[in-house]
């Protein structure tokens, strides 16, 4: 993407107002996109995106600029910019030699997006719609998303690191709308993986829509959901969510440094149960959060955070590393080369226990099970919490019994993981997601088997 | 129609590049080109220092072709030559593989005369790189002054300015430039072994208008109106929703009077139009051409003129926002409500600045009459928990208890629960603290009865 010696001068030029520290993580990625709404496939979009954004730290002050000009004085100007940012003072010379990083590669991929056809992406498209409206005929709207990428990274900082990557994402998301009686209700399901095209020889895109379908009519039949605090069992794979929002974001180190997390100085305490173990893994070949190297140019790795219920570690960029003196976790990541890497999560996940799964519902005499947990947020200051519960049944003396309307379920990240009572031995992935944290957009993949919290609050309107 | 917005000052580059695009069209072809250049700078200071600090520029274009009824679309993150032929030759190829779509087309100019508004403002402009860095630094002093019990976890000044040219062959051709910035604080406020949050904001064309002081005052307050809040037991109460929850809900209102959303039968409010389906004193405008509104604009995202649209009168529903697609398929007309997210995506449909007709009272007043309420501060996981095609609403919440017409103590951790139907028909009263908010709807006082609170 950028030769070897123009990298070398622009990060040396980068340091001239008198950075400590630059860097050039440069981008080029190219993108379908295809949609599908009321039976037609409403338009193929072809997408580009391709600049580089430098980055120069001074004590701690990050000066930051972007450009779309990949060219060494575009490149040139943009280190200017940054190290202007970064600091008003003089500074002095450096000159900065790179070395290549080894190749990480996380998977493989196959099926390359550019040597597939459109039609073949638009097809899949129909087979969706087509699997989704012939699941019931209460069906009456489907829609349906195609994507994938493929994006190069270059990373080079003044440390000497040079580090390229490649990710190739695809992705399809399905929602189905049914009508009933008493209204309309709506089905989700989605399937993506850091793969090619080989993604739909991999999984069957007729059972996914079938699935997002099935969630709306059952939905037909539910009952409001009910008010008040009560026992939660979370279906494995569908719940993991739950666990990167309520507490992953508390581990990251960005957020404890400021004292906005629940987590800040509690490394070797105890925070759950002798059975948890969570960990955040961005090496899991093909899963939604893999990547080869961090975007900081740092090898991705695998990193636990809780083990048997202690808190062992945080996750780490460079910078919260450095000022703290110790190694990266490979957690530096950004939405693109328009943003400032920060620390987030890859693949964060809780490991299998020991209980039968379905042992944990018949324990179970009155309560909620959730067998999609939908979208999320977080207060990481108070770890306080919301979900919404895509698809959810009543558990009635130890038996899954009627589905629920949508509703809310709220609670406390610290408390939930304390309160998780029993394990399931049946650990999947969830589907993939994009966590938000400050407005920046990055795929990360979730995990933990079937698990009863003792008691959540569920914000449904019957009593 | 040609539109030119204080066109003087858009880069006629800009201009050229998208006439140039649409004079390729070839014959029976629509072709639109949306060619944008922006610029921000960010500011963020973490106790008196800058921690970062980003200068970025960005340009891009945007191509849609749309031939027999079928649309392809492509865009690219620069405006270099090259890539721009290789975005129309893209977005050409990419019509292959659409639907024939009978009401696809582009915008045809409607007559409608476009408002003109100023969204640009010279001293931001000119405004220094010192002086966003003191107005950061400025609202982190005025907050930590405001109350001692506050930790601040960021203080940020952020502007922006873009221009943008649109044309298209069948006549659209528009072109304009706006600005603004804003500041924004988080604050922390410990409580034992318990952190809450707050945050406040201000939001200018003009960075000397920037109320700090009010932002500061409310960042503070919000972190710590919660110390010592307790979780509420469940029950059926009023609730009054404070100017930032209000805006939220109309947010999630607007999907449900959205025309595109109502022909492909995703509203719940499809086939009700002349139905009463609000309390009688609600009234719901649609209205980009007030220049108070943080999204004022003079045209909508395919370039038509943006106009003010009464969507519910009196309670009664009056209309659906529709673009030129969704007023064409409806059997209507676009009601100048096409937006887009900028050269990335093709243009949607939706509410541009809603505003409920305020009514007279304060939010004190109105307290002041309450006996068992609850005010609602703020919501959280709205995405989640409403879905605007049931209607079913559920969002965790936090607030203060209203008791005998005071407010009482705080409570946290809960979830105010009904239906979107029911709580446009349930609301009690319309404030008059109308409170102009970065959003796409404006805040004020909002009281709805019969609401279910969970909580212990």
């Amino acid at each position: 993407m950028i030769d070897h010696d123009v990298l070398e001068r622009v990060l040396s030029s980068a340091l001239r107002s008198g950075g400590e520290f630059a860097e050039v993580y440069a981008e080029d990625k190219r993108s379908t996109s295809a949609g599908l709404d009321d039976g037609k496939i409403e338009q193929v979009t072809s997408g580009r995106d391709r600049g580089a954004g430098i980055r120069v730290v001074k004590g701690d002050t990050t000066g930051f600029a972007h450009t779309a000009d990949l060219s060494e004085a575009g490149l040139r100007a943009a280190a200017d910019a940054a190290g202007a940012a970064a600091s008003q003072g003089g500074g002095g010379t450096r000159t900065v030699a790179l070395t290549r990083q080894a190749d990480h590669r996380v998977g493989t991929v196959t099926q390359y997006p550019d040597t597939i056809t459109k039609a073949a992406k638009v097809d899949i498209l129909r087979r969706v719609d087509e699997a989704a409206r012939t699941s019931g005929s209460a069906i009456v709207q489907v829609s349906a998303g195609y994507g994938d990428s493929r994006k190069q990274v270059l990373i080079a900082n003044s440390e000497g690191v040079l580090a390229e990557d490649e990710q190739v994402r695809t992705l399809l998301r399905i929602s189905a709308v049914a009508n009933g009686d008493a209204g309309m209700q709506t089905g989700f399901d989605s399937l993506g993986h850091t793969i090619g095209f080989e993604l739909f020889d991999r999984y069957d895109v007729e059972e996914v829509a079938q699935r997002a379908a099935q969630q709306a009519l059952t939905k037909l039949k539910a009952r409001p959901a009910p008010s008040g605090s009560m026992p939660v069992v979370i279906k494995a794979g569908s719940g993991g969510v739950l666990f990167h929002e309520a507490c992953g974001h508390g581990l990251e180190a960005d957020l404890v440094g400021k004292g906005s997390s629940v987590y800040k100085g509690r490394v070797g305490e105890r925070v759950a149960a002798d059975f948890i173990t969570l960990i955040d893994d961005g090496t899991m070949p093909d899963e939604w959060g893999a990547i080869g190297f961090d975007d900081e140019g740092h090898v991705s790795q695998r990193n636990v955070l809780i083990e048997n219920g202690i808190l062992t570690d945080y996750m780490w960029d460079y910078l919260r590393a450095r000022k703290e003196g110790r190694p990266q976790s490979g957690n530096g990541r950004r939405q693109s080369y328009m943003h400032l890497p920060m620390v987030r999560m890859t693949n964060t996940f809780v490991t299998n226990g020991t209980d039968d799964p379905d042992d944990i519902v018949r324990s179970t005499e009155k309560g909620v099970y959730v067998a999609k947990l939908g979208g999320g947020s977080v207060n990481t200051a108070s770890g306080d919490f919301v979900f919404g519960m895509n698809e959810a049944y009543l558990i009635e003396n130890g038996e899954i019994t009627e589905p629920l309307r949508a509703g809310n379920l709220i609670g406390n990240g610290p408390k939930v993981l304390q309160d998780i009572d029993m394990l399931g031995n049946d650990f999947e992935m969830g589907n993939p997601g994009t966590c938000g944290k400050d407005g920046q957009g990055v795929p990360v993949g979730d995990g933990q088997p079937t698990l009863r919290v003792k008691s959540l609050t569920i914000g449904g309107t019957a009593s | 129609m040609s539109t030119a917005r204080g066109a003087h000052a858009v880069d006629p580059a800009l201009i050229e590049l998208a006439d140039k695009i649409v004079a390729q069209a070839q014959a029976g072809e629509q072709v639109e080109a949306y060619v944008s250049r922006g610029q921000e700078t960010s500011v963020r200071v973490y106790e008196g220092e800058v921690e970062q600090f980003t200068s970025a520029q960005s340009e891009g274009i945007g191509i849609r072709v749309i031939r027999n009824g079928r649309t392809g679309f492509a865009y690219a993150g620069t405006l270099d030559p090259a890539s721009v032929d290789e975005v129309l030759s893209e977005a050409r190829d990419n019509v292959e593989f659409g639907t024939p779509d009978e009401w696809a087309a582009l915008a045809t100019p409607d007559g409608v005369p476009v408002q003109p508004i100023d969204l640009w403002n010279e001293a931001l402009a000119a405004y220094g790189t010192q002086s966003k860095i003191f107005l950061a630094q400025q609202l982190e002093r005025l907050t930590l002054a405001a109350d001692s019990r506050i930790r601040v976890e960021e203080a940020n000044y952020a502007d922006g300015s873009g221009e943008v040219a649109v044309a298209s062959t069948t006549g659209i051709r528009t072109s304009g430039r706006e600005n603004g910035c804003y500041v924004s604080i988080g604050t922390l406020a410990d409580d034992g072994p318990e952190t809450h949050t707050g945050f406040g904001f201000a939001v200018d064309r003009n960075p000397g208008d920037l109320d700090l002081e009010k932002a500061a005052f409310e960042a503070a307050q919000r972190a710590t109106r919660m110390l010592g809040s307790t979780k509420p037991k469940s029950r059926r109460l009023t609730v009054v929703l404070d100017p930032f929850v209000t805006a939220q809900f109309l947010g999630v209102i607007s999907s449900t009077l959205n025309g595109e959303a109502v022909i492909k039968g995703r509203s719940l409010f499809a086939n009700r139009l002349g139905e009463t389906v609000a309390n009688p004193f609600v009234t719901l405008v649609d209205d980009p051409t007030n220049p108070l509104a943080y999204s004022a604009t003079d045209v909508d995202g395919e370039g038509l003129a943006a106009r003010r649209n009464v969507l519910i009168e009196g309670g009664v529903l009056k209309q659906f926002v529709h673009s030129s697609y969704s007023g064409r398929r409806a059997g209507t007309a676009s009601t100048g409500n096409a937006v887009r997210g900028g050269f990335k995506g093709t243009p949607g449909c939706g509410c541009l600045a809603l505003q409920l007709q305020p009514g007279s009272r304060s939010q004190a007043d109105i307290v002041s009459g309450l006996g068992d309420a609850v005010l609602i501060q703020s919501v959280m996981g709205l995405h989640s928990g409403v879905n605007a095609v049931s209607g079913d609403f559920s969002t965790g919440a936090s607030g203060v208890m209203i008791r005998n017409g005071a407010l009482a103590e705080p409570v946290k951790e809960f979830t105010i629960a009904s239906t979107l139907q029911r709580m446009l028909l349930d609301v009690a009263e319309v404030g008059g603290d109308v409170d102009w908010l970065p959003m796409g709807a404006a805040g004020l006082t909002l009281v709805v009865n019969d609401v279910t609170m969970s909580g212990d």
